[in-house]
């Protein structure tokens, strides 16, 4: 299986594809560094400053436009669905699926070869946009990051790894599905924009109002009745699933995912939660996002290992 | 013709009742198959008789629905990775990674095959050189014409040095030139100790540089033997066919031929008497018949041909 993995790094490290990525990676961090720079030093915050590094966002722009919700939106699952759409079908298409399979090495270390090497794009993305905006952002705001701080990253770091796996898994899984390359692209297209913009924006909140409806005179049992179901429904996608996470994870004062009414607000301690509490909230996303990679990954390895080979 | 003698009589290859269903499509029915070392092997039919499925179970690349089957004594679905040590296997449409170079693509399968790097090189070079591909080792496969991609493929299947290579196909889609290189490479390859399957329907192919050949139809096994064998089943009229037109035939005349010492049959049609006989009995036959005053027009002779055998099996069917 190594020989594989070392080729598959090799092709992606050769390839145009991996270029692009790179170029959007840098995209991605300059674009971060730039909302750092214009707007960490007028925010008042004592605690996290270096966090703010990678969630702060230019009061111009949209705020759709901060590096959590980027990565979540958009530059994950392009990543994703970049390194995978092609993967088996290729393959399959260009006659070198049977010229594989026809050597002496088992039919799983194809799938797992593919699947490993795009999770090491994955995480080397992941990583040299990480390392670019603590490097360049340290250097810019002088605060070097606390202890907690550093784990904090390190684990957002492991859950867009995570979440980029899950894009990949999904991508691997049409490319083995699908017979024709356009078809796999298409479909994880389809599916990104779907659970990426239309279901967060449109379809959750429509169907949060139909489950749950807001009247004008909307009590404030109903308000929470309606927030819960809507937030019930948005965990549904992969995308708000992490950038959930990344919001507990980056944003410390972030105390609950849940409702919280106007009594209980005012009683609350404006404190920052510690990392054990903010990793209790996430785990839930954590797992969940293992467990739509795995299942992912798990279909298309059993569809791969009962496919014909026939070109 | 493929070289008979080659062959030492060790069965290498052998199928019991193998059978592959798809839904309800039996694609391979009931297969008893038996092929021996060094040998040249023809696997003919039409498309779509089950050739290329044949070729898969026997690679351990696609499971049988029944039966089983045996290479080198090893079971091809309990034992697949022990087959494809041993065998080579060149698809009908040959996929290279054509951003590598020809050579990269040999170095890459010679490492799947844990070859070692100071083993593989030299071995590599060799191969390039045995299809005539050493000028183009180092040009990326993409630049490949059809014709060098098939002999890259053979490459890739000798650089493994398997002991039984199955190609399925390996002149589809060539030109006449390409057609012969591709040819004269298989025919050498029982000297370098592979025994070869290789799957055709263009029966002039196969009868080049085949030693026994077996006819498929609609999955199952028509007709399996040596050429000379199933030539002499086949046409059991005679080997050689000898048309002789003269200008007044006659039944007198047919009987006084048909007496000839190895003519098995005489029939005329118009001016034209057709002969099967078991030798190149021109020379008898045209003495009987200028001893007899006839006139004699003209003279020809065709030895068999696998197209004989091919249609007679294919169009009757599997032998009872």
């Amino acid at each position: 299986m190594m020989t594989l993995l070392k080729k598959e790094l090799v092709d992606y490290f050769t390839s145009v594809r991996f270029i692009i990525l790179l170029v959007l990676t840098l995209l991605v961090t300059a674009l971060a560094l730039h909302a750092a720079y214009a707007t960490i030093r007028t925010q008042d915050t004592s605690d996290f400053v270096f966090l703010n590094l990678f969630t702060c966002s230019e009061e111009a722009l949209p705020q759709l436009l901060n590096l959590p919700t980027i990565i979540a939106l958009f530059f994950m699952p392009f990543v994703g669905i970049t390194l995978g759409f092609d993967a088996v079908n290729s393959e399959r298409n260009n006659g070198t699926l049977s010229l594989l399979m026809a050597q002496p090495i088992y039919r799983d270390s194809i799938i797992n070869a593919k699947f490993l090497a795009s999770l090491f794009i994955v995480a080397l993305t992941a990583t040299i946009s990480m390392l670019l905006i603590s490097g360049i952002g340290l250097r810019m705001i002088g605060v070097p990051p606390s202890s907690e701080e550093f784990i904090r990253l390190f684990i957002y770091l492991i859950s867009i790894i995570i979440y980029g796996a899950f894009w990949v898994g999904l991508s691997i899984l049409f490319s083995v599905v699908f017979r024709w390359v356009g078809t796999s692209l298409m479909s994880a297209l389809a599916l990104w924009l779907f659970f990426g913009l239309f279901y967060i924006f449109m379809l959750a909140p429509m169907l949060a109002n139909m489950i749950s409806p807001l009247p004008d005179n909307a009590t404030e049992a109903m308000q929470a009745a309606n927030s819960l179901t809507s937030g019930t429904l948005l965990r549904l996608s992969p995308n708000y699933l992490f950038l959930e996470a990344s919001t507990v994870l980056l944003l410390p004062l972030v105390r609950t995912l849940g409702v919280i009414t106007t009594g209980a607000y005012n009683y609350m301690i404006p404190n920052p939660l510690s990392l054990g509490q903010s990793m209790l909230l996430v785990w839930p996303h954590l797992v969940v996002m293992i467990s739509l990679t795995a299942v992912c990954f798990g279909v298309s390895y059993v569809m791969f290992m009962r496919q014909e080979i026939r070109s | 013709m493929g070289n008979s003698e080659k062959r030492t009589g060790k069965t290498i290859v052998e199928t019991k009742d193998l059978t592959k269903r798809y839904d309800r499509t039996t694609v391979v029915d009931h297969l008893n198959l038996r092929i021996t070392e060094n040998e040249v092997f023809g696997l003919l039919g039409p498309n779509g008789a089950g050739k290329t499925t044949t070729m898969l179970m026997l690679l351990g690349l696609t499971e049988p629905t029944e039966g089983h089957a045996r290479i080198f004594g090893f079971d091809t679905t309990r034992e697949p990775l022990k087959v494809k040590r041993i065998t080579g296997y060149l698809p009908e449409k040959v996929g290279f990674y054509e951003n590598m170079t020809a050579r990269e693509n040999l170095k890459f399968i010679a490492e799947l095959n844990n070859i070692s790097e100071s083993e593989s090189g030299p071995l590599i070079d060799q191969m390039l050189a045995t299809v005539g591909l050493t000028e183009k080792a180092d040009q990326a496969v993409g630049k490949f014409s059809r014709g060098m991609k098939q002999r890259l493929g053979i490459a890739d299947v000798l650089v493994k040095r398997p002991k039984l290579a199955f190609l399925d196909e390996p002149t589809a889609g060539l030109d006449p030139d390409g057609i012969i290189q591709i040819i004269d490479l298989i025919s050498k390859l029982p000297d370098t100790g592979t025994t070869v399957v290789f799957s055709s329907h263009r029966l002039y192919e196969v009868q080049r540089v085949c030693d026994s050949i077996g006819i498929m139809s609609k999955g199952k096994m028509v007709i399996q033997g040596s050429l000379d064998d199933l030539s002499r089943k086949a046409l059991s009229e005679g080997r050689f066919k000898i048309e002789v037109e003269i200008e007044a035939p006659s039944p007198q005349l047919s009987g006084i031929i048909g007496r000839i010492s190895g003519v098995r049959k005489v029939d005329a049609v118009g001016n034209t008497f057709h002969i099967s006989a078991d030798a190149d009995l021109r020379s008898e036959i045209a003495k009987v018949i200028v001893q007899n005053n006839v006139p004699l027009i003209q003279m020809k002779i065709r030895d068999f041909s696998l197209d004989d055998v091919y249609m007679k099996y294919f169009h009757e069917g599997p032998e009872k």
